[in-house]
């Protein structure tokens, strides 16, 4: 158990590709810290050097006290999960348990308990002597934990160990894996480019984007006050809708239309106006600050109903109650308080 | 649909026809006594000598010396088969070992080399290899037999193939659980190459065992005889009045054939095995 902390860390590959550019994460002991971000943007890079599979080009990288740059992926004190598995295919899954703790000189009697330890608490019992070939992708994705947390590291890393699984399958092991890690309170980077994953399962959240870290936050800072227009379309489904906007002394103008803000800092000029599908609603009678919206076309999702259309040109997606009633245009109004407010040019929260 | 069966089979039986009747042919004479061959040409019928033709071919001395058995061509043919196979797979599995997981300079361009060397067959650098040995003092050594066949660019080339194709996540992993290059190489590498291991031996096996040139030139003394000279041998002996072997040779013939065709029998399912599917 340690904490994990990365400074300044960056990463260039040959041909001057910059996948990971200068980020700092400082990772508590014991915490779940899920790195999300786009395909490509550096994530499962920052991971392997964390590992030590791949080299740090520029800063430091510590494990607990040590620094760990220049040291070998086995003394690290850390174990991986890989998106395959990467399983023996020639071993049982005892040995496949067993091999790192064989590697390491570990009496036999003490290996035997570990074993028994992990593959009574992932359930493996009855597995043990079978090839990885002779279990089902859950199985193996459990045998891939146990080899992991009978080495009792210092830190798990995981690369997306879910996105092989079946949509169902892949609910429940995420429960399993956060329940698992709550229980073994060891520090984990688990990357993964779903961010649904990332919400349920991360005590703090790393959004990253083109190599560096847009922000870091619990899942419902990230969630509630994304600090820049890609955090805010990343983070939430159905995407928070990005629409182009201007102020104009206090008030938003959205094409023709007008939201008034209710004494919300507007600052004047152009904007980008980030709003949640559910933070919109219809609007009653016909008052100010309500904004018309021409309808495309309706996703229907039992619980509640998807509806696709435009402010002005802007395209925007409305959640209602299913029993909503429909229209070709719609009345509605913003509530001004989850209102985001990003700058055009950077892309930073105002 | 029924017709198509039956003419599928007649194309088939006549294939075996082919293919067997020149063996079928080779053992009924080879259980007939010399001078029958001698004055009847190729026999296809039973002779009733099979336990003496086989029994003096296996234990009589022969050549001209009178030092080699059959038996012992028999020992040395396996000699040479798997002291190649089992050089050759060792020595292309380290090459390719080295060519696909250590970035060394020109790793590339060695491994080209290499792979150049199979427009280069034995018989075209026969003479500078023969002189090589000699001056090494290796001539009628099995070292000398053996050694200078070793370097494999078939073998190594397959072998690169496979380790490519294993996954790069299994030696993360393996990194992780501390095994350093030589304990991935046996640990893992070498059990999941059995089945490639297994066909590449049943190639190298074959080609070793049907070696004629090199083992001709590099031996002289007769106890270095292989099974494959031994049949040349026997009909050598034409001296005066005496009748060649005709029936030992095709006795020597059909025991030639015999190991590579059990090999081949035994181990196909692996061949086929090893070359299309993996265990990964
Ligand atoms: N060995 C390499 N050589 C050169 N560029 C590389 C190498 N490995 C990765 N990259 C580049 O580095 C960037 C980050 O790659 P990385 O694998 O970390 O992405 P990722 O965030 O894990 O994406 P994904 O979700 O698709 O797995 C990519 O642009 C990729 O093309
Ligand atoms: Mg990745």
């Amino acid at each position: 158990m340690a904490q994990v902390t990365i400074e300044n860390v960056s990463k260039s590959y040959a041909g001057d590709v910059r996948a990971v550019n200068s980020v700092s994460i400082a990772i508590e002991d014991g915490e779940f810290i899920v790195l999300v971000g786009p395909s490509g943007c550096g994530k499962s890079t920052l991971l392997r050097m964390v590992a030590g599979l791949e080299s740090v080009t520029e800063g430091t990288i510590r494990i607990g006290e040590r620094t760990v740059n220049e040291v070998e992926p086995a003394e690290r004190d850390i174990a991986m999960v890989f998106q395959n598995y990467a399983l023996y295919p020639h071993m049982t899954v005892r040995q496949n348990l067993a091999y790192g703790l064989k590697n390491r000189g570990t009496p036999k009697a003490e290996i035997d308990k570990r074993v028994a330890e992990a593959s009574r608490i992932l359930e493996l019992d009855q597995y043990l002597d079978r090839k990885p070939r002779q279990l089902s992708g859950g199985q193996r994705q459990r045998v891939a934990m146990g080899r992991a947390i009978v080495r009792e590291p210092a830190a798990f890393l995981f690369d997306e160990p879910l996105s092989n699984l079946d949509a169902k399958l892949r609910v429940q092991m995420r429960g399993e894996i956060k329940q698992l890690q709550r229980r073994l309170a060891t520090t984990s980077i688990y990357v993964t480019h779903d961010q649904l994953e990332a919400m349920t399962m991360a005590d703090r959240i790393v959004v990253l984007n083109g190599g560096h870290v847009e922000q870091i936050g619990t899942p419902l800072e990230v969630y509630r006050a994304p600090q820049s227009a890609f955090v805010a379309s990343f983070i939430g489904s159905p995407a928070m809708n990005l629409i182009a906007a201007r102020g104009e002394g206090g008030r938003l103008v959205i094409g023709d239309q007008t939201v008034t803000m209710n004494g919300a800092e507007v600052p004047n000029g152009p904007l980008t106006l980030g709003v949640r599908a559910e933070d919109m609603a219809l609007a009653s009678g016909n008052g100010d600050g309500h904004v018309e919206m021409a309808i495309d076309y309706v996703e229907e999702l039992g619980a509640s109903r998807l509806v696709h259309g435009r402010l002005t040109d802007e395209r925007l997606a409305l959640s209602l109650p299913s029993g909503a009633p429909l229209s070709d245009r719609l009345s509605i109004t913003l509530d001004p308080h989850r209102l985001h407010l990003f700058d055009p040019d950077s892309g930073r929260r105002i | 649909m029924h017709k198509t069966k039956v003419v599928d089979h007649l194309i088939l039986l006549f294939g075996v026809f082919i293919m067997m009747a020149p063996v079928v042919v080779a053992f009924m004479t080879s259980t007939h006594d010399a001078l029958d061959v001698h004055l009847h040409g190729l026999q296809v019928t039973w002779g009733g000598h099979f336990t003496d033709t086989y029994h003096e071919m296996l234990t009589k001395k022969g050549g001209f010396t009178g030092e080699v058995t059959g038996a012992r061509m028999v020992m040395n043919s396996f000699i040479l088969g798997v002291g190649f196979a089992v050089g050759k797979i060792v020595l292309s599995m380290l090459a390719a070992y080295a060519i696909v997981y250590f970035r060394f300079r020109m790793g590339v361009i060695f491994f080209w080399m290499i792979f150049t060397t199979l427009l280069l067959p034995l018989e075209v650098r026969i003479l500078p290899s023969y002189d090589v040995m000699t001056k090494l003092g290796l001539v009628n050594t099995y070292t000398g037999l053996i050694v200078p066949l070793l370097a494999s660019a078939t073998g190594t080339f397959f072998f690169r193939q496979f380790f490519k194709s294993v996954p790069d996540e299994l030696l993360e992993a393996a990194r992780i659980d501390g095994a350093g290059p030589f304990k991935f190489f046996i640990d893992i590498l070498v059990p999941l190459s059995k089945t490639m291991i297994a066909a590449i031996f049943i190639i190298m096996f074959v080609y070793g065992w049907n070696q004629y040139l090199w083992p001709m030139l590099m031996t002289n003394e007769e106890s270095f005889y292989t099974l494959v000279r031994g049949i040349k041998q026997i009909l050598l002996v034409w001296v005066g009045s005496q009748i060649p072997e005709y029936n030992q040779a095709f006795a020597l013939a059909i025991l030639a054939m015999l190991p590579p065709v059990l090999i081949v029998v035994i181990f196909q399912s692996w061949f086929i095995k090893g070359l299309t599917e993996s265990d990964k």
